[in-house]
């Protein structure tokens, strides 16, 4: 087994025997199913008045009813949760100093960070995928777009992809859990308000950079269905840059 | 093996290490002796590539640790401070994935694993979880795995820090039984433990290496004159003033027993044999005559005394802690 493979298998174990991920993944697929479930009952009662009104069966839109705001609110709950499962990464090594054990061992630091990665990112698909119960159950009673749904679920691993870049390298600074849990929501808001502050300042150069380097934009197009490689580029740009200045901090502490 | 040439280490304005200089043969066992903070965990931290040096070179088993890093890593068994372990993990797949991550192949992987838990007295707590082991079962895990890979080199940072002394006693056995065919460096604070399992001592003091050498080459370099201590049976008001002028003696001083004394003679000279027959011939009764040598403790404590003396310019002072602290036990 490589170095790669050994570091996931441990961090994928290591997830399995961890309350943390138990709460986090229960804490999720119960919000997720909620927000369905709000959503599903609200496309019905709006079924329901359009036929007092008209007097027929309108073909409701479910996509715009169901799915969209399913996705909005998703991705707000994951800028809460990911951190959570991020925290550990580096931080508890740290804590129990068993970095000293894996940066004194024949392995890169490149395949160290990308193990840790790799095994938060399959957690977060893992979860992901149990949601789409929700489709797959509605598909049975009404008829949708699948083409939708499946760029926002895109765009929700995306994002997912992003956030959880971005607490690897939160929780690569500290050997406290909670301050990883919360510079990395930091690291996500301020970005995330990077777009509120792109759209104030409207058509200028400073604002179009700003909405860019937001991840609102992007996020958006894609749950609108737009799969297009500018915002795919800039998740996976976004993703490549914390993990490459994860690298920096891992290493730097051999110079400190 | 393991040289270490001019390296000096700097965390901003503080040095914790200042041009250090020493070499480790193949086989041999080095102590890394000093008090806390005098820089060993940072030169086992450089040797082990965890952290780099700010000057010099480091080299172990012929490969720069900051040119070769991944050579130098496959090439140490490493057991820090704390030992680095996961207690949510048992022993078994703790020791497997160190293993794996020493790039061990799978076949080799099964058969070492079965030798370290025997080597280290594993054996019946090795499917527990870590997180419910006592502390010296878990230092033990630790050097379960800087054993694991078998490597040529082993640094170990305060390998006996938490023990019991039976347990010490173990691991420094244990440690024994791995030179030959093991390079160890080892660092202490306790000095008895770096006279019972060490070839050489080097002896490190903010960050400065103050001596090096065998613990006896150490005892003797700082020894000025040669001391006996000397018990009799019916010793005389005046028998100190008449041992003073026998030839060959410096000084004697009375212990705390009104029957012994302490003999100063000159370097190099024999004088058990006369003091011998003096004692008997004035009918004192000898009971015993023994040479005092320096141990490493009064060694270590001189070395590291002498120098924050120095640093106050009192001579006088120096010759009276030497004094007080060359007095036999």
């Amino acid at each position: 087994m490589t170095p790669f493979g050994t570091i996931l298998a441990k961090e994928l174990r290591c997830f399995c025997v961890s309350p943390v991920f138990y709460v986090v993944g229960a804490i999720f697929l119960f919000i997720s199913g909620l927000i369905a479930h709000l959503m599903t009952v609200n496309a019905g009662q709006q079924a329901v008045r359009f036929l007092q009104i008209q007097n027929t069966y309108a073909q409701l839109n479910l996509n715009e009813l169901v799915f969209r705001s399913m996705f909005y609110s998703l991705d707000f709950v994951l800028m809460f949760l990911l951190p959570i499962l991020t925290m550990r990464l580096f931080a508890e090594e740290r804590k129990l100093q068993t970095l000293e054990l894996l940066l004194t061992s024949p392995v890169g630091i490149n395949e160290l960070i990308s193990a840790k990665y790799m095994s938060v990112l399959l957690i977060y698909l893992g979860l992901l995928s149990l949601t789409s119960l929700t489709p797959i159950l509605l598909s049975f009673y009404s008829s949708f777009h699948w083409n939708p749904i499946l760029t926002g679920y895109v765009a929700l691993a995306l994002q997912g992809s992003f956030f959880l870049a971005c607490g690897l390298l939160a929780s690569a600074t500290t050997e406290n859990q909670v301050v990883a849990a919360f510079l990395s929501f930091g690291m996500i808001l301020l970005i995330w308000l990077l777009g509120g502050l792109g759209s104030l300042l409207g058509d200028t150069t400073i604002g179009n950079v700003f909405s860019y380097l937001s991840f609102s934009e992007h996020y958006d197009r894609l749950v609108r269905g737009l799969l297009e490689a500018k915002d795919i580029v800039y998740y996976l740009s976004g993703i490549v840059l914390m993990l490459f200045i994860a690298h920096r901090v891992v290493d730097s502490h051999r110079w400190a | 093996m393991i040289t270490v040439q001019h390296v000096s280490k700097h965390f901003g304005r503080h040095t914790a290490l200042d041009d250090v200089t020493f070499h480790v043969k193949q086989g041999e066992i080095l102590a890394f002796l000093g008090p806390n903070g005098a820089g060993k965990t940072t030169t086992m931290r450089i040797l082990t590539c965890f952290m780099s040096q700010s000057e010099g070179v480091a080299k172990v088993a012929g490969f720069d640790c900051l040119e070769q890093p991944i050579e130098v890593k496959g090439h140490i068994g490493y057991l820090p401070e704390t030992p680095p372990l996961y207690p949510e993990l048992t022993v078994d797949e703790y020791l497997t994935f160190v293993g794996r991550l020493k790039r061990l192949p799978p076949q080799r992987l099964a058969s070492r694993k079965y030798h370290v838990i025997d080597q280290v007295g594993l054996g019946s707590v090795h499917r527990r979880v870590i997180g419910h082991l006592s502390r010296g079962y878990r230092q033990r895990v630790g050097l379960a795995q800087a054993l694991i890979h078998d490597p040529p080199v082993l640094v170990l940072d305060e390998p006996t820090v938490g023990l019991d002394p039976k347990q010490i006693i173990e691991m420094r056995g244990l440690i024994k039984s791995l030179a030959g065919s093991h390079t160890i460096i080892l660092s202490t604070h306790i000095l008895p433990e770096a006279m019972a399992t060490c070839d050489r001592v080097v002896i490190i003091d903010q960050g400065r290496i103050v001596a090096e050498g065998t613990p006896d080459q150490l005892s003797s370099r700082l020894l000025q004159s040669e001391k006996m201590s000397l018990t009799v049976k019916q010793p005389r008001p005046d028998w100190l003033e008449r041992l003073r002028t026998l030839p060959g003696v410096l000084d004697v001083l009375p212990a705390a027993a009104s029957n012994t004394c302490t003999i100063e003679c000159q370097l190099g000279q024999d004088l058990r044999e006369t003091l011998a027959q003096f004692v008997v011939s004035q009918g004192y009764g000898l009971l015993e005559l023994k040479p005092l040598s320096l141990s490493l403790e009064e060694v270590f404590l001189q070395l590291t005394h002498q120098d924050e003396d120095a640093a106050a310019d009192e001579p006088s002072h120096i010759e009276q802690s030497q004094r007080s602290e060359q007095t036999p036990r």
